[in-house]
Formats: C-alpha cells, sequence, structure tokens
C-alpha cells in the first residue's frame, strides 16, 4: 500500500510558500518607498510648522526677536494668559472675535446644510431641466472664493451696491441705505457671503449619498403608505446618515477656521461683528507683530476645534456601535 | 411612483428660491464687467446703460494681470500635478500594504485637515526662511514655495478619497498582474490608474480649485514679482477709486476656466465623492 503511494510523495518538491527572500524584503520596503514623499512633505508644512507653532506659543516672540526667533526667551504660560485675560482689550476681543465665530458657524453650517438637503431631494427625481439647475447649483462652489467674495463686496457697497438699491429702492423695505460691510451689519453680511458658498457643497454631498440609496427603499415604503414627509424621514435621512457625520464635521472644521471669507471681503478693517477667529489671530499677529501670543490663541483654537471634534466622533461612533448591537 | 402635488410646489419653491440666490451675484458680476466705470458709479441699474468690453481691455494695464495669471496657472498646475502624483502613490501603498504606521499615518493625515492654517502660516515663513538661511534654497518670495504649501494642502483630501477608490478595485486584478509577471509600479499604472481614473480627475479638479482660490498664503509667501491672482485683483482698488468694472472683468475671467473645468468633470467628481467620503 504504501509502496503505491511512496513514488508520489518523492517526485513533488516540497511546497515552500513564497520561497523567494529577495522579492519579499523588497515588497516590505516597497510601500514604504511610495509613501516616502506623502510623509516627507506632510512632516514639512504639516507637522514641522505645527510643532513649532506649539513651540512659538511659550516663548516671547515679539518683533525685536523675529530675525532671530531660534533665540526668543522662554515665557511660559505668559502668552496665554495674555490671550486669555478678559481685563484686557486683547482679551475681550478674543472672546468677541470666538463667540462671533461660534454664532456664525452655527448659522452658516445649519443653514448650508438645510439648503444643500432641500436643493438634493428637489433633484431627486429626474425631470425636464434637473441638469441646468444641478449645473447651476454647482457654480458658487467652483467659483475661486476671492471672485466671488470680491462680487459680494460690491453687491454691498452702500452706495452702488444691488442690495441697497433692491432693498431701499425698490422694496422700500429699510429706510436710508445701511453700510452692510461695516458695524453690526458686516456679521449678517459675512454670513450671507459664507452660505452662498458653503451650501454647493452639503448639495453636492447629499447628491452623490442619494444616488446610493436604492429605489426600492422608496417603492416599498410607499406601498406601507407613507407620504414623501415620512419617507425623507424614515428613509432619506437614515441612508444618509454616514454622509452627514462626515460632512457636519468636516463643514464644522472648515467654517470655524474660514480665514479667506472675511478677509477679502472686509480687508484688513474688520468690523468686530465680523471679526472672525482665524482673521483675528493673523490680525493680533501681524499687527501688533507679537506672534506669541498669537501662537498661544492659534493653539488654544486647536485645542477648542479638537475637543469638539471628539466628543462629535465619540456620539457619532457610539451611536452607531449601540445600533448595531 | 408618482410625484405629488405637494413635492411639486415644494420643488418649485426650492428651485425658484436657490435659483434667485445664486443667480444674482453671477449676474451682478457679468453685467457690471460690462458697464463703463460712470455708469457704475452712478448707482445700481441692472441693465448697462451702454455695453462695452472696455474693463475687459483695460483691464490688463490697470493691473500686471497677465503676470499674476502666469503666476497663478505656474503654481496651481505644478501642485495640481505633483499632488496627484504623490498622493497616487502613498494611497497605493495604504490600499495595498499593511505595514507599521499605515494607521497613525491615516489619522495624521486626515487631522492635518482641522487645524488652522493660520496656525502653520508663521511657523512656515519662519521656517522657509531659514531653510533660505541655512541651506541657500529661497522658499520665500518664490513659486516654488507656494507650490510646496499648495501640494499639501490637497494632499490629505486626495490621499482620503484615493484610498477609498483604490479600495474598490477588486485585488484579484492586481493578482492578475503579478502572475503574469508584472511589478508593483507597474500594476499601479496599469490596472490601478486606469480603474480609477474618474477618482483622480475628481481629486486633480479638488487640487486645481484649491490653489486656484487660496488667499491666505498667497498674501504672505509671495512677493510683487510672484503674486497670484487671489492678491493680485485687490489692487484694482486705488485710494481714490476702485474700477469696479475691471475688477469683476478680472474676477469672471480667471473664474471661467475653473469654473468650466469643474463643470465638465462634475459627474466624475460626484463619483469620487461617493467612493470616497460616502462608504
Amino acid at each position: 500500500m504504501s509502496s503505491l503511494t511512496a513514488p508520489e510523495d518523492t517526485t513533488t518538491p516540497p511546497k515552500v510558500p513564497d520561497a523567494r527572500p529577495p522579492r519579499r524584503s523588497r515588497r516590505h520596503l516597497f510601500p514604504y518607498l511610495i509613501i516616502a514623499p506623502a510623509v516627507l512633505l506632510e512632516l514639512l508644512i504639516h507637522i514641522i510648522p505645527m510643532a513649532t507653532g506649539f513651540w512659538m506659543s511659550f516663548v516671547e516672540l515679539t518683533k525685536f526677536f523675529i530675525r532671530r526667533w531660534l533665540e526668543a526667551p522662554f515665557v511660559g504660560l505668559e502668552n496665554y494668559s495674555i490671550a486669555i485675560d478678559l481685563n484686557t482689550p486683547v482679551g475681550q476681543e478674543l472672546l468677541n472675535s470666538f463667540l462671533v465665530t461660534v454664532a456664525f458657524t452655527a448659522l452658516v453650517v445649519g443653514l448650508s446644510w438645510g439648503l444643500g438637503m432641500a436643493a438634493a431631494v428637489a433633484l431627486q427625481r429626474p425631470f425636464r431641466g434637473r441638469g441646468v439647475f444641478r449645473t447651476l447649483f454647482l457654480i458658487p462652489y467652483a467659483l475661486p472664493l476671492y471672485a466671488s467674495v470680491i462680487t459680494w463686496n460690491f453687491m454691498l457697497q452702500r452706495d452702488t451696491g444691488v442690495i441697497n438699491h433692491v432693498l431701499v429702492d425698490q422694496l422700500g423695505i429699510l429706510d436710508g441705505a445701511p453700510f452692510w460691510l461695516i458695524g453690526d451689519n458686516a456679521f449678517v453680511s459675512v454670513v450671507v457671503v459664507a452660505i452662498w458658498r458653503m451650501w454647493p457643497f452639503a448639495f453636492l454631498m447629499f447628491m452623490a449619498g442619494l444616488q446610493s440609496i436604492p429605489g426600492e427603499l422608496y417603492e416599498a415604503s410607499a406601498i406601507d403608505g407613507a407620504g414623501p414627509m415620512r419617507q425623507w424621514r424614515s428613509v432619506t435621512l437614515p441612508m444618509l446618515a454616514p454622509v452627514n457625520q462626515t460632512m457636519l464635521l468636516v463643514m464644522f472644521l472648515w467654517v470655524f477656521n474660514d480665514f479667506n471669507t472675511p478677509y477679502v471681503l472686509f480687508g484688513s478693517a474688520q468690523p468686530p461683528a465680523g471679526d472672525l477667529i482665524s482673521f483675528h489671530i493673523y490680525n493680533a499677529s501681524f499687527l501688533s507683530w507679537d506672534f506669541g501670543v498669537g501662537s498661544a490663541m492659534s493653539v488654544l483654537l486647536l485645542l477648542f476645534l479638537l475637543a469638539v471634534s471628539l466628543v462629535y466622533l465619540y456620539f457619532t461612533q457610539w451611536k452607531k456601535e449601540k445600533r448595531n448591537a | 411612483m408618482r410625484e405629488t402635488t405637494g413635492e411639486k410646489i415644494f420643488r418649485t419653491l426650492v428651485l425658484i428660491g436657490l435659483t434667485l440666490f445664486v443667480a444674482l451675484p453671477l449676474y451682478v458680476m457679468i453685467t457690471t464687467s460690462m458697464k463703463p466705470l460712470g455708469d457704475v458709479q452712478a448707482g445700481f441699474s441692472w441693465f448697462p446703460s451702454t455695453i462695452t468690453f472696455q474693463p475687459f481691455i483695460e483691464m490688463w494695464s490697470t493691473v500686471p494681470l497677465a503676470r499674476y495669471f502666469m503666476n497663478s496657472l505656474i503654481v496651481t498646475l505644478a501642485a495640481t500635478l505633483l499632488s496627484v502624483a504623490v498622493a497616487t502613490l502613498a494611497a497605493y501603498a495604504v490600499s495595498r500594504w499593511r505595514f507599521h504606521g499605515r494607521g497613525p499615518f491615516m489619522t495624521t493625515v486626515l487631522s492635518t485637515q482641522m487645524f488652522p492654517g493660520v496656525l502653520f502660516l508663521l511657523p512656515l515663513y519662519l521656517i522657509f526662511v531659514n531653510i533660505d538661511t541655512m541651506f541657500g534654497v529661497p522658499l520665500v518670495g518664490t513659486r516654488i514655495g507656494l507650490i510646496i504649501t499648495y501640494l499639501t494642502f490637497s494632499l490629505p483630501f486626495a490621499i482620503w478619497m484615493l484610498v477609498g477608490y483604490f479600495d474598490g478595485i477588486p485585488r484579484e486584478l492586481d493578482q492578475a498582474g503579478k502572475v503574469d509577471g508584472a511589478g508593483n509600479l507597474t500594476i499601479l499604472l496599469r490596472i490601478i490608474l486606469p480603474a480609477a481614473r474618474p477618482g483622480i480627475v475628481a481629486v486633480a479638479i479638488y487640487a486645481f480649485m484649491t490653489a486656484w482660490g487660496e488667499v491666505l498664503f498667497a498674501s504672505v509667501l509671495t512677493t510683487e514679482d510672484t503674486r497670484t491672482l487671489a492678491v493680485g485683483l485687490q489692487q484694482y482698488s486705488t485710494q481714490t477709486n476702485v474700477y469696479w468694472n475691471q475688477v469683476l472683468a478680472a474676477s469672471l475671467a480667471v473664474s471661467i476656466p475653473v469654473v468650466a473645468g469643474f463643470l465638465m468633470m462634475q459627474k466624475n467628481f460626484v463619483a469620487g465623492l461617493t467612493a470616497g467620503a460616502v462608504k
């Protein structure tokens, strides 16, 4: 019996999996090799500057030390206490700017979310002209930021802008042409402009998300007697939950850090009502040439964003796990 | 499934409202760019008293727009190409290999998205200055410095999106390539890249738009010679006058290529978002 099987055993060479040592080691090296450029660039532009920024928040980096910034004296937490001291204009202005930014972010993210959702749902069914609206609604997202914000700046001019022309001259809703870019109205202006730019992103994300919902779900729910509102609540919203989670966080971070909108809209003389925090920190650093305090403010901003993001992720992930359990 | 009347009313209202909101600035931009300056300064009017293309001619000499345009084009194209190349390689590694540091790399890359740009700006400026004095490589005020900066702005998003895309390409395709004796780079170029083309195009568009529209770093890291459009457009306002018709003509002119490119590729972009973000 065994003599019959024995020849087979000896003729088949023993199978050694992956018996090619040189290739194997190269294969291990390969991913590191091709990821290296990305790592180097991230280090140069993100990681090292961030570490430097962190260090800068602990040193006295006023204009006297800018030229030899590596020798700036260590001052511990002094920059932080200057930044948050509410008895001084610096602290009060930072607090004002923070509160303005919180209100700005809540309004811009919330309304962009609503407009984006409304547009995506309105364009969900095929109808004549759908492509035209879809294209039109994406234009604000594609326009370079400065081009659209400069146009808004012109529209909001007190004497020559279209906004006052419509509200005061044509509709008569307001008396006496108000200023939109200085004073308290500046807040309304920057919110509207930011929404104009931001909502198409929500629309785009929702459109992408809606494409992945199978039509059968709507048909099945219609058979069960669900109306459009009910379908939206019980099919669309739950199916869009993953899109929503990512998108809300990303929009929150973008809007909270928005520098470009106030910078182009207001120029360098931003009104207190439109003093968004990134712009405020930029001015605090470059106008008073105190980069130590400016860095301390940046680090505080980063810690705040980090805390909000972690809490948000904790709750969304926690909810997801609970649902799966 | 029929559409109810309520849905039709909802749709009509939403479309009218949003169309007015979106179209108003576009209308103002286009019509104002065709008005004489006197017309603009006389107060807003819905229609130009005379249609003139003079602003489109004058805008080149009021401000060195051609130079800014070239600067923007060079910086943006270089940043886009490099960003796509670097992101493709990194995403390929992350998608196809389980190596040490893979998780931390992705976490780091994604979390850099949340950092306020203003936190990087000054350190980066000082680091660039130091690199210049220590190694003699000028970065501040040069196009190279701006290219490197913009390159990394789009990198996190590009890597994130491409990993999602590559993950969706079946590994059987790679293995078939290996059986045929193809090396890793050949597999990337011949199998992965063609299959992921919509994702790559989407990432390229994103990188282009990010760099073309950036203001903050361009305002600090450029000099008169290397200034980009984003910063240069602000020079149409002098102390006595703002040449609104020319500003808006220039804004319109620099927007058209980007908007046209985006709209042509929008299907790819949505598909890319679906693969990268929606999953």
